[in-house]
């Protein structure tokens, strides 16, 4: 951002599409990420719908849908993977890491460290403009010649060279892998930079240093992930043999191919990006959740260079942990000891957070306000994600519980009851930062306690139905013995993931009714220490501060005994 | 909907119908116990302190942000927990589920060959040798392309979707692929592979009770990757014997048919 430029005239376009401004930028990845959220999540319903009722037409949306998608209202197994791998796809590189990172991150990081603005604001816009391009890509795949992707979200070779519509998703993705990129190394220089005078490394907020490493992680991961892409696109337009092994036939035909490559060799690049990935859906969320609870406990955070490390050990960690994976994909077997003892090694950082957190809550002084429910919710249920990652990352008893829903019980609770919770209750902890004006908080509990309820009515009796044995992916799980017994928990799951879209409908109104409706907000509304609520909110256009601050002490000092109020901000000198 | 023999299944695990399905169930067991009981403790510690610091109770929150070396006791203890499940679980049962293989006379050895949707066995038949499989050979009636010029394949069986072993021998199962990733899978047998184009791997069981039990697919192969199903059909080793010999010659007037 050039001085000049600052006192320019600013039209509609400028000020609110093309901004350079990150905040606004920030808020644009806010709105898209949760849209395509939303869409996501409805694509799900109509698959849960098959899982319950398999066979049956979908109610109201089925008639709706073309008939090559759900004849006579039905789904069509092919719909069905094409929406299973466009739920994967959406929720996780469009809905959760836009809103985690590209939110969340370009709204609050220059805010918490005293800059004006990102390093590079002209970067920062086009990291936004090709993640939306992108995403409008991963859209159009469903209308285009061949359809959506329909080999999930992994991709897995052979398979989804010779599926239709898996070029499309390779170019959208290239987009996806780009926009991370240019976000990633803009949020990396900011972070070493451009740190108000006094910001030392230990002075950062713990949501700072999460996105900081997040930022590490896509930038080392993703190039491994679009180098694999681009073989993969080979593979499908230039026929090339990266992937597929010798003498494949398909529908009794040899297909068209030199052969040669690997099929594994997919699923390692694949994993090598997928695993850190994990951790880019996590890594922000838990640096929300530290944000909201130092703020409501009005102490400061347990063990602050203890979560650092951790943090750190985690990044380095997750790059050594992604064959965990494939412990049954045909990798030779004595691989499984190395990446079964990485996996063992890196739960002990993610246990050591969430002591922290929870021994933080000791000796506090609790506020219960809709943003601390959510973060307080935040540690149980990453709990039990993280739990139940234990006898997935273990060998023996992976080779019973992997590809069932065992595995999509374990990671929903990480990214959903988890990481989605963490970052609904920052969108209603910075709300009135980001808008000036409040979210009506009663809806706020209503919307909490519906959406925990029936997140958890989804997700825990996928550990009930992988016990079972039930294999992921099945368009009709009643074909096979082992499934039918466990059948019921499928209604069961439908009906609660049809409440949990009801329950969200209060807090949808509740966000863009607020955003003009919403009483004014007082400053420093939630009495906090962090940079971010020393500046008007919203702060002032590309300047953020009125005064460009300085920092005089660690972020987290709050009931500093023999000090009149409860808490002592960081940019304040006295 | 078809009509199944439930009596295998219920709510939590499957029968146990292999040699090291007790260890891969007690292996589940220990971790859930231990999972079960993590949990309570910090579910139990942060209810006490929701209940105890709330801000009507606790006005003034101590400022403390470290703890002394007591309060990394639990980490160290899971630590210790992780690394003893490491060293007298998870390798142990690994190696022996999945390095223990038998010596190929020891064993029935089946190729098991996975196609879309079609799980598709070939057994060596009388004279204990496989034909040789290769893809320009394979068409209608004859799935598995096996070589016509080769006589150690004059005798092998081919059944389709219907694995027939003895019960009480071990069985080694060489699975691939003839296009995309499958994943063989027996809930019963606590068994589950990968079948993957270009590659061979062995795997071994040891079925200890006769019956029937079902074989499913785990890895997303397509559009008909839900209806992709078998039996795998445990005999006791003397029926499984005269199943060789009917089949075997079943499969040599096929031969003169053709």
């Amino acid at each position: 951002m050039t001085q000049d430029s600052r006192h320019h005239e600013e039209t509609f376009i400028s000020k609110y599409v093309f901004s350079l401004d990150h905040k606004v930028i920030g808020i644009q990845y806010m709105i898209t990420s949760l849209l395509f959220l939303l869409l996501g999540f409805s694509l799900v319903l109509l698959m849960r719908w098959q899982l319950a009722y398999p066979g049956t037409p979908i109610p109201l949306i089925g008639p709706l849908l073309p008939n090559f998608m759900a004849p006579g209202g039905v789904l069509h197994p092919v719909s069905y993977n094409t929406f299973g791998a466009m739920h994967g796809t959406i929720m996780i590189f469009l809905g959760i890491v836009p809103l985690g990172v590209g939110a969340f991150g370009n709204y609050l990081l220059p805010l918490q460290i005293g800059a004006r603005d990102m390093a590079f604001p002209r970067m920062n816009m086009m990291s936004y403009w090709v993640y939306f391009l992108g995403g409008v890509l991963m859209l159009m795949s469903f209308v285009l010649p061949g359809g959506a992707a329909q080999s999930g979200w992994t991709s897995y070779a052979p398979l989804s060279i010779i599926s239709p519509g898996q070029t499309v998703w390779l170019l959208a993705m290239t987009f996806l892998i780009t926009s991370s990129l240019l976000g990633s190394i803009n949020f990396i220089v900011t972070t070493v930079n451009l740190r108000a005078p006094g910001m030392t490394w230990f002075r950062l907020p713990i949501f700072v240093w999460a996105q900081f490493i997040t930022a590490l992680l896509l930038l080392f991961a993703f190039p491994v992930l679009q180098a694999g892409a681009i073989l993969q696109l080979l593979d499908r337009i230039a026929h090339t043999s990266f992937y597929i092994p010798k003498g494949i036939i398909v529908g009794g035909k040899l297909i068209d191919a030199a052969g040669g490559g690997s099929a594994l060799l997919w699923q390692h690049l694949f994993w090598f990006l997928a695993h850190p990935e994990v951790y880019v859906l996590l890594l922000p969320a838990m640096g929300i959740v530290a944000e909201i609870i130092t703020n409501n406990t009005r102490k400061p955070i347990f063990g602050y260079k203890e979560l650092v490390g951790a943090f750190a050990s985690i990044g380095v960690l997750s790059f050594m942990v992604w064959a965990h994976h494939m412990f049954i994909s045909g990798m030779k077997t004595s691989l499984s000891y190395l990446f079964m003892t990485t996996t063992m090694l890196i739960s002990i950082p993610s246990i050591l957070i969430l002591t922290c957190y929870l021994l933080s809550l000791r000796k506090a002084s609790i506020r219960f306000n809709v943003p601390m429910l959510f973060a307080l919710a935040f540690l149980p249920m990453f709990g039990i994600g993280g739990l139940t990652g234990l006898p997935l990352g273990f060998t023996p008893t992976d080779i019973y519980l992997h590809d069932t829903y065992y595995v999509i019980g374990h990671f929903h609770y990480v990214v959903v009851t988890g990481t989605m919770i963490a970052l609904m209750g920052g969108i209603y902890f910075w709300f009135p930062k980001m808008f000036g004006r409040k979210m009506n908080m009663k809806w706020g509990f209503i919307h909490f306690w519906g959406t925990i309820i029936t997140m958890n009515g989804i997700f825990f009796p996928m550990f009930i139905q992988g016990m079972a044995g039930v294999q992921r992916r099945l368009f009709d799980p009643t074909v096979q013995a082992h499934n039918i017994v466990v059948q019921p928990t499928n209604i069961f799951m439908t009906f609660s993931a049809i409440t949990l879209l009801l329950f969200q409908v209060p807090f949808i109104l509740n966000f863009f009714i607020s955003i003009f409706k919403g009483d004014k907000t007082e400053e420093n509304l939630w009495q906090s220490t962090t940079l971010e609520w020393a500046c008007p909110s919203p702060p002032l256009p590309h300047m953020n501060f009125a005064q460009n601050p300085t920092v005089y002490r660690g972020p987290y000092e709050y009931s500093v005994p023999g000090r009149e109020k409860d808490y002592w901000p960081q940019g304040e000198s006295e | 909907m078809k009509h199944f023999d439930l009596s295998n299944y219920g709510w939590g695990l499957p029968l146990k119908a292999s040699s090291y399905a007790y260890k891969v169930d007690g292996a589940l067991s220990i971790l859930h116990w231990a999972m079960f009981i993590i949990f309570f403790f910090w579910a139990v510690y942060m209810a006490y302190c929701l209940i105890n610091y709330r801000q009507s109770k606790s006005p003034k929150a101590e400022y403390t942000g470290h703890g002394t070396w007591k309060t990394y006791i639990t980490d160290v203890l899971i630590f210790v927990f992780e690394v003893w499940l490491l060293a007298a679980v998870g390798i142990p049962i690994w190696a022996h589920i999945r390095e223990d293989l038998p010596k190929s006379g020891e064993a029935v050895e089946v190729h098991v060959v996975a196609q879309q949707f079609n799980w598709l066995f070939q057994y060596p038949g009388p004279d204990g040798q496989f034909g040789n499989r290769s893809a320009q050979f394979v068409h209608l009636r004859n799935p598995l392309g096996i070589d016509p010029g080769d006589v150690r394949g004059n005798d092998d069986i081919i059944s389709i979707n219907k694995l027939y072993l003895p019960m009480g021998k071990k069985a080694l199962l060489k699975l691939t692929s003839m296009d995309v990733i499958h994943s063989f899978f027996i809930p019963e047998f606590r068994l589950k592979q990968d079948n993957v184009p270009g590659m061979v791997f062995p795997v071994w069981v040891e079925p200890i009770l006769t019956g029937t039990f079902e074989i499913g697919c785990a890895q997303l192969c397509g559009s008909g990757h839900y209806r992709m199903r078998g039996d795998a059909y445990v005999l006791s080793p003397e029926d499984f014997d005269q199943w060789t010999q009917t089949a075997s010659a079943e499969m040599q007037q096929h031969l003169t048919e053709r």
